[in-house]
């Protein structure tokens, strides 16, 4: 399993898809960060030191959601259209080896994004702000797990074509789905919303963000992303009978 | 070794592979021929474990490619076809993924991608991206990787396809090398390579094994019926009714100034010459047909479409 997760960073990093996306993720929440900093002080009086933490995460929360279907479409799609995928195949790695790898490698590259805005709050140090530690590690395990949950789907949807442009919009449109699912609340009944609701991956994400981390939404996200990826290797072992096209 | 026995494969419907069966002995190289569409490369694949028979069995080195999957991987080296690469990665970081990924122990991995760079000239281009290196090259990075660390069995699709001739030349130089220590099976559709590196073919069609023989036994079966060719000094349609009453002669017939004979064996080449010669006329030609691999692979395959399943397939011999 190391070597494909080795060989998944060398992909990344000399492709520059890594860098790219890490970049992006870094300068965007940087904006978000001055801008709801500006928000916090000009208008005043909310709890500056967790408000102001609730509302940088949500935004990355968000243009996380932009970003990593990036770092996954190409995971199987594009050794499928390069055939390496048949390589892979005859090499002594069991499928669920091939498939841990890549995700592994694609979750070092979110904990590097991940890892980079905690330069933000630690900018706020020098002007003798108080940070609360143990809401942000909260909110930054939910962040983590909710990345995990769209790389799953990302690599699930990837092992299903040879194109990487259709893997990435056809991963957009189910996150999607599970965002919206929630929107709007009067459109359904209660006991249907109430369902929705365990499912919306997004949901799960604001008790974490309020400092709880409350079991079933970790292992809702858990239970998400090992779903997809054990599907992922199901959908490599269908070449049993569909061939390996 | 390679042992095939009773392969079949079926995807859903289509029967790709139909009860097919060979042995590669330790250090042979065979040849493994077949149209498009043939079977061939779905029985490639599953010798090189990407997917398993739906019935029958299929050994490498003595080790079941399903049952023992690890372990018959561990013993073989894939050449696909069309060497897929990964563009982005240069030759030595290739194949130090390949090292890792073929499980090779730590301290020798080094030994065995420099061992696999010399052994298909490579150590020049090993920093160059591979998406940079000419056709060539990467079917060298292909033949490299299928090498790297010394597996026991090579399986190799049709690797020498979309070359130009000196690059075809080289690879087939390359897999020459590799004879006598390794057991190899190598596909192609042009024949002639196949005879210059291989000991023994086996043609398969329609998924079926239409006949396995080394090419001079192929040849020599199908020479039951051979073609002479004669022409003299003389009008053709003369010598073609002088010479079409000889002992032996099955058909004559007047092709472009010559005569074409169909005899029906070796001494039948004397009577026509006495023939001739007591007309006083002057043998300017008299030629045995050499049925190309070509010609006998195109009858092999017609022969088995038109009595399917029948003796068109032959054990070994």
């Amino acid at each position: 399993m190391t070597a494909v997760v080795r060989k998944e960073l060398v992909s990344y990093f000399s492709s520059l898809l890594a860098y790219v996306v890490v970049a992006l993720f870094l300068a965007v929440s940087g904006f978000y960060f001055y801008s709801n900093l500006s928000f916090f002080l000009l208008s005043g009086g909310y709890d500056l030191t967790r408000g102001l933490w609730q509302y940088q995460l949500l935004d990355m929360r968000q243009y996380m959601l932009t970003l990593l279907p990036l770092l996954t479409m190409r995971l199987f799609a594009e050794e499928r259209r390069l055939g390496t995928l048949e390589l892979l195949w005859t090499y002594p790695l069991r499928d669920v080896e091939i498939v841990l790898g890549k995700y592994a490698a694609a979750l070092l590259v979110l904990l590097l994004m991940l890892a980079g805005t905690l330069l933000y709050p630690l900018l706020l140090l020098p002007a003798g702000a108080s940070l609360p530690i143990g809401a942000m590690a909260a909110g930054y395990l939910g962040l983590f797990l909710l990345g995990a949950a769209f790389l799953s789907c990302g690599i699930l949807i990837s092992a299903l074509t040879d194109s990487q442009v259709l893997a990435a919009a056809v991963t957009y449109s189910v996150l999607l789905v599970f965002w919206a699912l929630t929107w709007n609340e009067a459109a359904v009944g209660a006991p249907v919303l109430w369902l929705l609701r365990q499912l919306s991956l997004f949901d799960r994400l604001y008790p974490f963000l309020r400092g709880g981390i409350d079991t079933a939404d970790v292992s809702y996200l858990l239970l998400f992303s090992a779903v997809f990826v054990t599907w992922t290797v199901q959908c490599l072992g269908a070449r049993r009978w569909r061939g390996v096209k | 070794m390679i042992q095939v026995c009773h392969l079949t494969k079926r995807f859903g419907d289509f029967t790709a592979v139909d009860d097919v069966s060979f042995t590669v002995e330790p250090g042979e190289c065979v040849g493994f021929l077949g149209p498009n569409g043939s079977g061939k490369t779905t029985t490639m694949r599953v010798i090189a474990g990407i997917f398993p028979p739906s019935s029958g069995t299929v050994r490498v080195g003595g080790y079941d490619v399903r049952r023992e999957a690890g372990a018959a991987r561990r013993r073989l080296g894939y050449f696909p076809e069309n060497a897929p690469f990964y563009p982005e990665m240069s030759v030595e970081e290739y194949l130090a993924f390949v090292a890792r990924a073929k499980r090779l122990a730590a301290g020798r991995r080094r030994a065995h991608v420099a061992g696999a760079l010399a052994a298909c000239g490579l150590a020049g281009v090993r920093r160059r991206l591979i998406g940079k290196l000419s056709k060539g090259y990467r079917q060298r990075v292909g033949l490299s990787q299928a090498l790297l660390g010394d597996p026991e069995v090579l399986v190799l699709d049709e690797a020498t396809s979309g070359l130009d001739p000196g690059q075809v030349a080289e690879i087939r130089e390359l897999v020459k090398s590799l004879r006598g220590r390794r057991t190899i099976v190598f596909s192609s559709h042009i024949l002639s390579e196949v005879s210059q590196v291989a000991g023994r073919v086996v043609i398969i069609d329609g998924g079926r094994l239409v006949a396995e023989d080394s090419p001079a036994g192929l040849a020599a079966r199908l020479a039951g019926a051979r073609t002479l060719w004669v022409r003299a000094d003389v009008a053709p349609a003369e010598l073609l009714t002088a010479i079409a009453g000889v002992d032996g002669v099955e058909r004559a017939e007047e092709v472009d100034g010559r005569i074409r004979l169909v005899v029906a064996d070796e001494d039948v080449v004397a009577r026509v010459s006495r023939r001739v010669t007591q007309r006083r006329w002057v043998i300017l030609e008299l030629r045995r047909e050499e049925l190309s691999l070509e010609d006998i692979f195109l009858r092999l395959v017609r022969d088995a479409s038109r009595a399917p399943g029948g003796d068109a397939r032959e054990g070994r011999p």
